[in-house]
């Protein structure tokens, strides 16, 4: 997890905009799950700019509901996975998703004003109250990462919606490892 | 949008979209063979045969008895005097009912006669009275004496279901509560809004339904509505869940879960002063609290112990013990009103199905066969539970008898049906009259 994040150009087209999604399966970043962020809260969130530049710093941009953040190399924008998925009646954040909940919790330190909401979803099976509180338990995990990586719970709302609003019908294995989610959406 | 909500209650009169139609899947070996003649208007020449239909229908739809189709019949009485009792040996009916139907002003009296075939006597005679757009109700209650009188068990006929419909593709939904007779008939709509609706639950009065609708920020927040004021009453909207609200026996408090101390608990809260008190503490998830008969304890679903198990809590000193020891899924209890048993969700071999515990032997009956099967709902005679389940990749509502023996499925003509809740009350009861 390098100091620097976040720095210099912009300005790229739609095109580079939409391939970044598929582009940005970066390596894992490397350390504990949980490492504190050097940043902290706390700190100065807007960099210094980079000498010799007199450009505004790329932040992060909500558009619709998700979140463009300017990828690591400065080169382009990449636009953050925002859907995390759970095994069944379990709230443990997979470690799997780790890299992409840093970028969300960067971009949430660089940008104190944005607000997200985490949605917690749960599988049909069971109980649909049992759920509720599954997605809730999901969506709270989420939301203790981001909080460790120096995240102010104040731009976080959970909200759970257990098995209500699936994003996929069918009644196997497949369906519902769809459906065991929680969605980052910003605001 | 978001607050695109729609708040009525009306009550669609004739047979139309959205009824429940009720198939028996599994009906008794040995049905009691009932004839039912079509009853007599008095003085006014032939009217509705509503009432007759409905009797029919009722006694069919249990999967007790067989009825004798009109056709069939070799005669048709209206009055003991008229009754040949040879005719119905000869068709190998049991028992007969017949009646007279009379124009009273406003008003329609109803004179039947249960008469059994085979000891050639009458069983029972009686007359009610009932406003003109009262007959299907009049035929609930002509079915429920049948009942009772043939079987010894209370009928339900006259009760009612509430469930929740959804319809429409998964991003686009429309979410409806519905209350329509236990034949599927007569359908009301309370609520009618684009965000999720669940959990409803009535009071003993069976004048107020409680719920939890997300209709107001996408946010979860608990209800109770009443149905003939037709007014309705925010109860909690806290962060975090607000769900699984359940009235006490004797209507005076709400047992509900809220997470805004960090985690799910169960929360009593009290209608009239609106005091709260927290009667779980624990980490886990605990949830869908059930009122025991006596109000004294709440059954609850916690997963305290590793995996969902059901737990009893003492309301005088909040101690807790654990029910449910057999598998590794067990939820959503709700307790017999006789306090001899508890039916609830129990997984077996990664299958969802309502089982029975018998709390005093110790014993689990699984009642259903089928998968995914959530919200059991006992009937107010304790005969029937009904409960949802899938079919055709389709959410419906199923019944079963607590004996397991009779069994029928409630599909509806739209979308998916779930969370059905067993009116506690009749719609409407009548006195029989002295003639």
């Amino acid at each position: 997890m390098g100091t620097p994040k976040m720095r210099g150009v912009l300005v790229i087209g739609l095109a580079s905009l939409l391939l970044a999604g598929c582009a940005s399966n970066e390596p894992e970043d490397s350390g504990p799950e949980i490492s504190p962020d050097t940043d902290g809260p706390g700190t100065m969130v807007e960099k210094p700019m980079a000498s010799g530049s007199d450009k505004q710093e790329a932040k992060p941009m909500v558009k619709g509901d998700k979140l463009v953040i300017p990828t690591s190399s400065g080169m382009g924008y990449e636009m953050l996975q925002g859907i995390f998925y759970f095994d069944f009646d379990q709230a443990i954040v997979k470690r799997a998703g780790h890299s992409e909940l840093n970028k969300h919790a960067r971009a949430l330190q660089s940008d104190r004003m944005l607000r997200v909401r985490l949605e917690g979803h749960a599988d049909e099976r069971g109980t649909r109250e049992y759920n509720l509180a599954l997605g809730e338990r999901r969506a709270n995990s989420i939301r203790a990462y981001l909080v460790a990586q120096g995240v102010s719970s104040s731009q976080i709302e959970v909200i759970s919606y257990g098995e209500e609003k699936p994003v996929v019908e069918g009644h196997s294995e497949s369906g519902w490892s769809q459906n065991r989610r929680v969605e980052i959406v910003y605001r | 949008m978001r607050y695109c909500l729609i708040l009525i209650l009306c009550v669609y009169a004739s047979a139309s979209i959205g009824e429940l139609r009720i198939e028996v899947t599994q009906g008794l070996d040995k049905p009691v063979h009932v004839a039912v003649v079509p009853f007599n208007w008095r003085g006014w020449g032939r009217g509705s045969d509503t009432l007759t239909d409905v009797v029919n229908s009722d006694l069919q739809l249990s999967g007790r008895f067989k009825t004798t189709s009109v056709e069939q019949m070799l005669s048709r009485p209206h009055r003991a005097k008229d009754v040949l009792y040879r005719d119905w040996r000869l068709l190998k009916v049991e028992y007969l009912v017949i009646g007279e139907i009379r124009r009273d002003g406003d008003n329609i009296e109803v004179t039947y006669e249960l008469h059994n075939i085979v000891t050639k006597t009458l069983e029972h005679k009686e007359t009610i009275v009932g406003g003109r757009d009262e007959l299907r109700d009049m035929g609930h209650h002509v079915s429920d004496v049948v009942f009772e009188k043939l079987t010894g068990i209370e009928g339900a006929f006259a009760t009612r279901i509430m469930y929740v419909t959804a319809v429409g593709p998964l991003n686009d939904r429309t979410f409806r509560l519905n209350i329509a007779d236990a034949d599927g008939h007569r359908v009301e709509t309370v609520l009618e809004t684009r965000e999720p609706i669940l959990s409803p639950a009535w009071a003993p009065d069976g004048n107020r339904v409680a719920y939890v609708s997300f209709e107001k920020d996408s946010k979860p927040a608990i209800y109770i509505q009443d149905l003939q004021a037709k007014t309705r009453r925010m109860i909690t909207n806290f962060q975090g869940l607000n769900g699984a609200p359940a009235f006490s026996p004797d209507g005076t408090k709400l047992a509900l879960v809220l997470s805004k101390s960090g985690n799910p608990d169960i929360w009593t809260y009290d209608l009239k002063t609106r005091a709260m008190a927290k009667v779980t503490r624990h980490y886990g998830i605990d949830t869908e609290p059930s009122w025991s008969a006596d109000g004294k304890s709440i059954v609850f679903t916690s997963n305290r112990g590793g995996s969902p198990q059901i737990y009893k809590m003492r309301l005088r000193d909040l101690n807790v013990e654990r029910v449910t020891f057999e598998g590794d899924y067990n939820a959503r209890a709700s307790v017999l009103s006789d306090g001899s048993g508890l039916v609830m969700v129990h997984r077996r071999n990664d299958i969802y199905n309502i089982s029975l515990l018998d709390l005093k032997r110790g014993r689990l009956s699984v009642l259903t066969q089928t998968s995914l099967d959530e919200s059991p709902s006992i009937a107010p005679n304790r005969s029937m539970l009904i409960y949802a389940t899938q079919h055709a990749g389709q959410g419906i509502l199923a019944a079963v008898s607590i004996d397991g023996g009779v069994k029928f499925n409630l599909p509806s003509s739209e979308g998916d049906v779930r969370e059905p809740a067993w009116s506690p009350k009749k719609r409407k009861v009548f006195t029989p009259i002295s003639k």
